[in-house]
């Protein structure tokens, strides 16, 4: 074999398959990748920083803004980082609405990676698909908090206002019609043989290097390791549900797609539930140092608005210490960790972003591989670049 | 998530191996946590993963108590994936000597994660293969997230509110 010289090439940070700004410098032998040096903080924007100098409610909208393809999961793991730390319980309404959004934010985020990562691979059609039923999600986060995609809707201790009329019948309608469009998506790729030669075999990590590199989420679950924080340190009440948790085999890329595609059915089936258990009920927590008080009291009473005031001025106080709360979000465990100090703004706010995590396992994933595969691997990741850099 | 600390199979094991390191015993809203001497840390994050099966590292991370000493607390927290049950474990890093072991030679997550730290606190990892800024530019001066970095950012006027 001749030999050859290696070339370094450099893919992004404006690369229509890397999902955002995401810069790779590739080595490659050939077509063949030797080293994949990634470059990330295009989309800094100290979210963690930034959080130390404002109120527990004020960094709620910050959160919107990490993985901004599902922005109720980042809300969620956020309020309820914070209601443990103050050690509040939630309204049983107030919880399965939170869960009834957050599993249709799971299918939004699951769409997108859906019909990118088919786009990537040359299959179009899904794109085109999958985006029709996410403009179906993307209307009732409008309706529900006027925003398609920074939803800002969850308050520590509830939700911002109660849900609007007719809610349970656009869910229902959802419920009725996402499994035959998944139903389509499949037939559109499963056995379709492009799709299978470009997914089967490519991007294997087994199960112990999985853990190793830290990868969670349903790319954790691909590998064979049957983990789901919903199921194993329940929270927002999934314990009451019933949903199966996928998990892959042969730890590659089409085994990871099966494993995406069977948690969006188990999406809907969890959605399904929770709108039979809704009931009517008090939508924030008995806590009036922490919940703002209804708007007509802000209006009409004078209590009512300084009380307003106070917590929209100057917060709420929260005990000293420290919690670690995380979420099963659509990319993988997504944590906030918090230190209080006593005061009115958090002393540190971490967040653990599931995606940055799972992108230090990308040249372990694709070393070897074909250039054409690495666009692949990045697909199969479902990276966000707004939650890697923060 | 019933498991007081002292009743806690990690932090029984780690009294009988590491009494000398053990620093604090924390338990809070059901979450354990546990504060060792900086030299013992790889060596208790070793006996954790291989002893009591804390298999995931979930993330690394710091805190800066700005004005105290020591300065920084490095937070690590594992979870473990056949018990299904958290640990964190702190260790304090002194602001003169802002360096620690590394943790990549137990976890290859390590590896991003540290470098985050080190790029936005300034607390080195002794052994990490690829010690490098990762979300500022290579040409960065300062750590952001240190609590004496203004919130604008250096050579800036502090924000001073809006003005209208």
């Amino acid at each position: 074999m001749a030999s050859t010289e290696i070339m370094t090439v450099n893919m992004g940070p404006q690369h229509p398959s890397t999902h955002g700004v995401l810069r790779l410098v590739v080595e490659l032998d050939g077509e063949v990748i030797q080293k994949i040096t990634p470059h990330i903080g295009y989309l800094h924007r100290g979210v963690e920083k930034l959080s130390e100098h404002r109120t527990y409610h004020q960094a709620l909208p910050l959160t919107d803004r990490l993985d901004y393809l599902a922005p109720m999961s980042n809300n969620l793991g956020y309020v309820l980082a914070v209601e443990k730390l103050l050690g509040i319980e939630v309204p049983e309404r107030a919880q399965t609405i939170r869960v009834i959004l957050a599993e249709l934010t799971r299918l939004k985020s699951h769409l997108v990676w859906i019909a990118c990562h088919a786009l990537d691979i040359g299959a179009m059609t899904v794109f085109i698909y999958a985006f029709r039923e996410r403009e179906k999600v993307m209307a009732l986060y409008e309706k529900i908090s006027g925003a398609r995609m920074t939803s800002n809707y969850f308050r520590v201790g509830g939700l911002s206002s109660e849900v609007y009329d007719g809610f349970e019948k656009d869910v229902q309608e959802i419920v009725d019609t996402f499994p035959g469009h998944f139903d389509t998506y499949e037939g559109l790729l499963t056995k379709n043989t492009i799709w299978v030669q470009r997914t089967v075999g490519n991007g294997v990590i087994s199960a112990e290097d999985a853990i190793d590199y830290g990868i969670t989420g349903p790319a954790l679950r691909g590998s064979g390791v049957d983990w789901d924080l919903r199921r194993d340190n329940p929270y927002s009440g999934y314990e009451k549900y019933n949903f199966q948790v996928p998990v892959g085999k042969n730890c590659d890329t089409y085994d990871r797609y099966k494993v995406r595609l069977v948690e969006m059915r188990e999406a809907v089936k969890i959605v399904k539930q929770a709108l039979d258990s809704l009931k009517p009920g008090p939508i924030l927590a008995d806590a009036p140092q922490v919940c703002y008080p209804p708007k007509e009291d802000v209006y009409n009473t004078i209590e009512g608005l300084i009380h307003h005031f106070k917590i929209a001025s100057e917060g709420f106080p929260v005990p000293e210490g420290e919690v670690y709360q995380s979420v099963e979000a659509p990319k993988g465990e997504l944590g906030f960790y918090l230190v209080s100090d006593g005061g009115t703004k958090p002393y540190r706010m971490r967040i653990r972003p599931p995606s940055f995590v799972n992108l230090g396992a990308i040249e372990k994933m694709a070393k070897g591989a074909m250039i054409a595969d690495l666009v692949a691997v990045i697909g199969t990741l479902d990276i966000v670049l707004g939650e890697i850099d923060r | 998530m019933t498991n007081m600390a002292e009743t806690n199979r990690a932090v029984i094991r780690l009294k009988e191996k590491f009494a000398s390191s053990l620093l604090e015993i924390k338990e809070f809203r059901g979450e354990v946590t546990v504060t060792v001497k900086k030299e013992d840390v790889i060596a208790v994050c070793t006996c954790l993963r291989d002893e009591l099966g804390y298999n995931l590292l979930t993330d690394v991370t710091a805190i800066d108590y700005y004005g105290k000493t020591p300065r920084f607390m490095v937070v690590y927290n594992l979870y473990s994936i056949p018990a299904k049950d958290r640990l964190r474990v702190k260790t304090p890093v002194e602001e003169s000597d802002a360096s620690i072991a590394s943790a990549t030679c137990l976890w290859n997550s390590a590896n991003f994660l540290e470098r985050e730290v080190y790029d936005l606190f300034g607390i080195t990892f002794t052994g990490h293969p690829d010690l490098r800024r990762i979300l500022m530019t290579d040409d960065w001066v300062g750590h952001p997230l240190r609590k004496d970095y203004p919130l604008q950012g250096p050579d800036r006027e502090p924000y001073k509110g809006r003005l209208s």
